[in-house]
């Protein structure tokens, strides 16, 4: 897909999310909407190795998503890639659906690994990348998605030490910079900066890029598999609730979902993409 | 039942930590599945690792004093087909990385072995934070979780071997100081199955761990009296054996249990819950009773929480006075 390309993906499944989240009448909109590009550039973007024929191929890339809650762009995401049907978001949240509050690996078998508990994503990638580089000399990539606001934890560092110390190049982070996380800014709950100064005393290679611009993620995400010794970082800067006006920038949007009313407001600007285009459905 | 020779002259017995037999089948695990990994946090020799790490340096994983890490790391390890053995003390591994446990491991259902080495108050000197009176009651509590407490250095070995066999999150429970060995080779070992050790009618003792041997030193001094006392080793603690539970107390119709452990949560509570569901009796339970530990000799400790042959054979004379 070319950035054109890419962006309308990204704009069809900002839309899914909106209905999903909406029908499920809670979730995490604003921090999945934020993701939402660099999943697509993920998946779409030709970056992560994946058949969503045989997710059981063995040479497939490993992603794990630490900060688990924004869960519905990935869900979203994965229909769209062809992993199961698109009709099935609508079952998000609900009774006896393959697609929980918070993924779980059993319900879910495309997924790698449960998740919910913010801090441990990125020791379970380094597990794997540890695996597949140390133990067996495979060439399977680890993509660990993870948030600002989960470095609070202390576990988030000695993962960082760990991927250091064994030098674990065949695994990128990319950590949501968007500033905010249920009680407020980042930086006045408990501030993380320099994160990159921080991330480079434990051995990381580290990049920034605008997590909307597709060309700067699969660019960063490309030059991460050719940085050598070292595991990478990338700091995607979003904004969240990227896509419709009224989520960006809001926290009270970390965790609740659109009510009808919202709903219809929010796709209206994402089928015109805010009201530059007519509406696909004038 | 095949058990040692001279069962009940402890001084004849040979003396070995439990932990020795994890050590021994580590590294025969490690030499028939080159998937077995094993991963240390800062306290690998206490924890019998490096007899593996010796023999296997590159499956060995130092994690530091990182023990949260050390478990997700584990259950990444498994999850792209490895078969690790996260080792350190039960205060740290279920205690401090439970939530790890909980969410990585067993909610994944991960195929990760965790061992919790340094249980109970038999630890001695290095006090109450040291000894992990807990782990039984917060590992077995998680769906998902197969939960042994072996009660000799043999059956530790035979209960590492069966965990690194079967699929499934697994914990595994040691004590640190050396305990007679009263089983053998041929001693019978499968997870989920208790065995009865000595038999008889008037009473059980329901036990896991080192204090298996106590039970039976007190069942053989009962009998003396003219009391006839069911040893049964219960080293599953989940999941239980109900069978053996209920037979044991629709047979001899009273029930003791024993552990180094909080009684709440522990064995005793599991035999409660078996009981009072099927077949109540008249039940005692020896075993920390709803207080930390502290600093001192392993046999004053012993005798301090009431632990000892003694305090079982106590608890069996009280419960058969409520029959």
């Amino acid at each position: 897909m070319d950035t054109k390309e890419l962006e309308k993906q990204a704009n069809n499944i900002r839309k899914d999310l909106v209905e999903m989240l909406t029908e499920a009448k809670s979730g995490h909109s604003a921090g999945s909407l934020g993701m939402v590009d660099v999943f697509t550039a993920l998946y779409f973007g030709d970056i992560v190795k994946y058949d969503p024929k045989k997710p059981g191929w063995k040479e497939r890339d490993r992603v794990v998503l630490s900060n688990a809650h924004i869960c519905p762009a990935w869900y979203a995401t994965m229909a769209n890639a062809g992993y199961f049907p698109v009709k099935e978001l609508k079952t998000l949240r609900k009774l006896g659906s393959r697609l929980q509050g918070h993924p779980d690996r059993l319900k879910l078998p495309y997924i790698e690994t449960s998740g919910g508990s913010l801090g441990q994503g990125l020791s379970i990638a380094c597990g794997m990348a540890y695996s597949f580089f140390k133990l067996d000399c495979k060439k399977n990539w680890v993509w660990c998605l993870t948030s600002d606001g989960e470095h609070d934890e202390g576990q988030m560092w000695e993962a960082a030490m760990f991927a250091g110390k064994n030098k674990l190049f065949n695994l990128t982070q990319i950590m949501d910079r968007n500033n905010i996380q249920i009680d407020g800014y980042t930086e006045d709950v408990m501030p993380l900066e320099p994160l990159k100064d921080k991330y480079e005393a434990f051995g990381w290679h580290v990049m920034d890029v605008d997590g909307h611009n597709m060309e700067e993620i699969i660019d960063a995400c490309n030059k991460s598999k050719a940085i050598f010794e070292k595991p990478s970082l990338i700091i995607a800067h979003t904004i969240p609730g990227k896509g419709v006006d009224f989520i960006e920038w809001k926290y009270s949007w970390h965790g609740k979902a659109p009510c009808a009313e919202e709903c219809k407001k929010a796709l209206d600007e994402l089928r015109t993409l805010g009201g530059k285009i007519k509406s696909e459905s004038e | 039942m095949i058990l040692a020779k001279n069962l009940y002259q402890k001084e004849k017995l040979e003396q070995k930590p439990t932990r020795d037999g994890y050590g021994l089948a580590l590294v025969e695990l490690g030499k028939e599945n080159k998937d077995i990994v094993v991963l240390g946090a800062d306290l690998t020799g206490s924890t019998r690792c490096d007899w593996f790490r010796d023999k296997f340096p590159d499956r060995f994983i130092q994690v530091g004093i990182a023990e949260q890490n050390m478990m997700c790391i584990a259950a990444g390890l498994s999850l792209v087909g490895k078969i690790p053995f996260a080792s350190t003390y039960s205060v740290f591994c279920p205690g401090r990385n439970w939530d790890q446990l909980r969410v990585s491991v067993a909610y994944n259902k991960a195929n990760v072995k965790l061992t919790g080495a340094h249980a109970g108050v038999s630890v001695g000197a290095d006090g109450a934070t040291h000894q992990g009176l807990e782990d039984i009651a917060i590992a077995r509590c998680l769906p998902n979780m197969t939960v042994l407490a072996p009660c000799d250095a043999i059956e530790t070995q035979k209960a590492t071997l069966a965990a690194g066999r079967m699929k499934g999150p697994v914990y595994l429970r040691f004590a640190r100081e050396p305990t007679p060995v009263f089983t053998t080779k041929r001693t019978p070992f499968r997870i989920g199955q208790a065995e009865v050790l000595r038999k008889g009618k008037d009473v059980s003792i329901i036990a896991c761990g080192p204090i298996v041997y106590e039970a039976l030193l007190a069942a053989e001094e009962l009998s003396k009296d003219g009391i006839s006392v069911r040893v049964i080793n219960n080293h599953t603690i989940k999941p239980i054996d109900e069978e053996e539970i209920i037979k044991a107390a629709e047979q001899t119709g009273a029930i003791v249990t024993g552990e180094d452990h909080q009684v709440m949560g522990g064995l005793g509570s599991v035999v409660a819950e078996v009981l009072s569901k099927n077949e109540p009796v008249p039940m005692e339970m020896v075993g920390v009773q709803n207080r930390f530990g502290e600093s001192g000799e392993p046999e004053e400790l012993m005798k301090e929480f009431k632990l000892t042959a003694e305090d079982i054979k106590k608890a069996v004379i009280k419960v058969i006075e409520r029959k």
